[in-house]
């Protein structure tokens, strides 16, 4: 059996003179939260449609759960969560999973059951006999996200699955994707949310007009670099001189890259007009020393604090900062 | 084929939860009161008078009557049922495809063409449920409040059914395609493009015209519904007009049988290539 959920290679779709996806190569192994990130107008729908079989390929191939994308088999182990799920508005929850577990050729009985699992689960348990003409956008999203995994997918794709939720909903969507990653399904999540995808991914993909930027694993790169920040009241040649042997870089913290906690309490500009926040890369046992070389250059310490690279960073870093408009 | 149980079954809910079945029910059933009302006024009207209530009807004049009232009821009845299944269907695909419904249903393990199938299914039975109630209501009225049964009703009505089968073929198919408003456009403007080729057709055979006559064939032939219809009022006809074949609704030329063929493979192939294009779509 294939230890990898999907595999892709130089998969590409044109329509008509735009091209939707230039070259996407990727492979997700089983079991993992898989993110994919990139800006607007980049292919990520485009290539979860073409990994279901709704968009035919241009090009390229794509093996999902060992068959080809679409095949019915492996539809069977599927499920998804379109961006913006819709579905007969005359149905209430109950019915509308009543026949998805039909499509999915459930046995009625576990069907009923777990479909009010699916419902207790995305908090929908009350509403259960409403029709869907009365939901809101954010409970339309939930009650895709039950059909979804109505019948305990192998793999599940979930489409900017919190675009429409507010944050009760959202926490909700993150702790339903630790627990079906606890159940051993591989999660395929398409999302603009990048907090979201940091707490929730073992690795992203980043991609950018059709094509795959780079792919890494979340904690080692988040982890990989110790970046520390550090506030003193001024920051003066001499200090420079006691710390600079002990770190790998240095560089001055401008004020849009502080962090905004520590923003406010930060004592500003030096009297020279210097910056007085300064970013280290150093590694994790040079700390203490860091704040003794500080002090001894007769420096006021406000603050020595390790700095996460956030996501968001990272996704400017990889992507690049002009934005498409799309 | 469990699948296209399902889908048809769903289409069947929707028509029903959507009030569609209701309303038609409730017209359809105003429809038949207000036909039997009006043929029971024409029969109360000929008994007063030819003498006295029980007098005997006019033989020939009161079968000539009531075959015109009998026409007239079942063309409004072909009429309706093409109407209703264009409406009903014009949206069943494209209208999915727009919400991106669509994508929910066919990412469940299924094949795309069974839900061309399902849906087709459940439209044509619904249809041909309401199109053959209404029809069977018509001939009843006419057999029991005026004892007037036309000619060949069993053929006369299969013919009225098989053109709803004709429209939701078409209307699917160029639902996978088109717009809901684009495909609402092209299934009128074809149903009116056969009408009109349906009587140019029979003025050019009228005139002995074959151009003109041509004309209307190639037309019917782009949508066999008309068509099919003048051939069920032809077989309802009495003897004695069929001779001359002159009738408010069917005049000069009659429809072959080969029509009839026609518009059953019309059906078909439109079907398959429903299910066909729906198949490799990008949704």
């Amino acid at each position: 059996m294939t230890e990898l959920a999907i595999e892709t290679t130089g998969l590409r779709k044109v329509y008509g003179a735009k091209v939707a996806v230039t070259d996407l190569t990727l492979d997700v192994p089983r079991g993992e939260v898989f993110g994919f990130l990139g800006p607007n107008g980049a292919g990520k729908s485009t290539a979860i449609k073409m990994l279901l079989g709704l968009v035919r390929p241009t090009g390229g191939s794509a093996r999902v759960l060992g068959h080809a994308p679409g095949h019915t088999q492996t539809l069977a182990r599927i499920g998804f969560l379109p961006e913006h799920f819709r579905f007969h508005e005359w149905l209430s929850a109950m019915e509308l999973l009543a026949l998805h577990g039909r499509l999915y050729r459930m046995d009625p009985a576990s069907c009923r059951k777990r479909a009010r699992d699916v419902l207790e689960m995305v908090g929908l348990a009350d509403q259960a006999d409403r029709p869907l003409s009365g939901y809101s956008k954010g409970m339309l999203q939930r009650i895709g996200l039950a059909q979804a995994l109505l019948h305990s997918p192998e793999l599940a794709f979930f489409d900017e699955p919190t675009s429409a939720l507010d944050p009760f909903g959202r926490r909700l969507v993150r702790s339903i994707i630790h627990q079906v990653k606890a159940q051993g399904t591989t999660v395929f999540l398409n999302s603009h949310l990048l907090g979201e995808v940091e707490v929730t991914c073992d690795r992203v993909a980043f991609i950018k007009a059709g094509q795959v930027l780079q792919t890494l694993s979340l904690q080692d790169s988040l982890a990989a670099k110790q970046h520390l920040e550090l506030r003193v009241d001024a920051v003066t040649p001499a200090l420079l001189e006691r710390v600079a042997p002990l770190v790998e870089e240095w560089r001055f913290l401008e004020d849009d890259d502080a962090e905004p906690a520590s923003a406010c309490d930060a004592p500003g500009a030096g009297a020279a007009g210097t910056p007085a926040a300064l970013e280290l890369v150093a590694a994790h046992s040079q700390a203490p020393l860091i704040a003794q070389a500080v002090l001894a250059a007769g420096a006021q310490l406000y603050a020595l604090a390790p700095r996460r690279t956030s996501l968001e960073q990272l996704f400017l870093d990889i992507v690049g900062t002009e934005d498409s408009g799309q | 084929m469990n699948a296209v149980m399902t889908l048809a079954w769903l289409t069947f809910q929707e028509a029903r939860r959507r009030s569609m079945v209701l309303v038609a029910v409730v017209l359809g059933a105003g429809f038949l009161l207000l036909f039997g009302v009006g043929l029971a006024a024409v029969v109360h009207n000929q008994a007063t008078r030819s003498g006295g209530a029980g007098g005997a009807v006019d033989v020939i004049g009161g079968g000539l009557v009531f075959n015109l009232l009998t026409m007239a009821g079942l063309y409004v009845v072909h009429f309706l049922a093409i109407m209703l299944a264009i409406v009903a269907t014009v949206d069943a695909v494209s209208g999915e495809i727009g919400s991106h419904t669509i994508q929910s249903l066919v990412t469940k393990p299924l094949r795309r063409w069974q839900v061309i199938a399902g849906k087709w299914l459940g439209y044509v039975a619904m249809l041909l449920l309401f199109t053959a109630a209404l029809c069977v209501g018509v001939l009843l009225e006419s057999r029991f409040i005026a004892g007037y049964v036309p000619p060949n009703p069993v053929p006369g009505v299969l013919l009225i059914l098989v053109q709803v089968a004709v429209l939701v073929s078409l209307s699917l198919l160029c639902g996978v395609y088109a717009s809901t408003l684009a495909n609402g456009v092209i299934l009128f403007m074809l149903y009116g493009l056969a009408f009109i080729g349906s009587w140019v057709e029979q003025i050019g055979t009228f005139f002995q015209s074959s151009a003109t006559s041509d004309i209307g064939v190639i037309s019917s032939l782009l949508l066999p519904v008309e068509a099919l219809w003048r051939l069920a009022a032809y077989l309802m006809q009495p003897p004695a007009l069929q001779t001359f074949n002159v009738s408010p609704f069917s005049l000069g030329a009659v429809p072959s049988a080969a029509m009839v063929l026609y518009a059953v493979v019309y059906i078909a192939v439109l079907l398959l290539l429903a299910m066909r294009a729906f198949s490799v779509r990008d949704l």
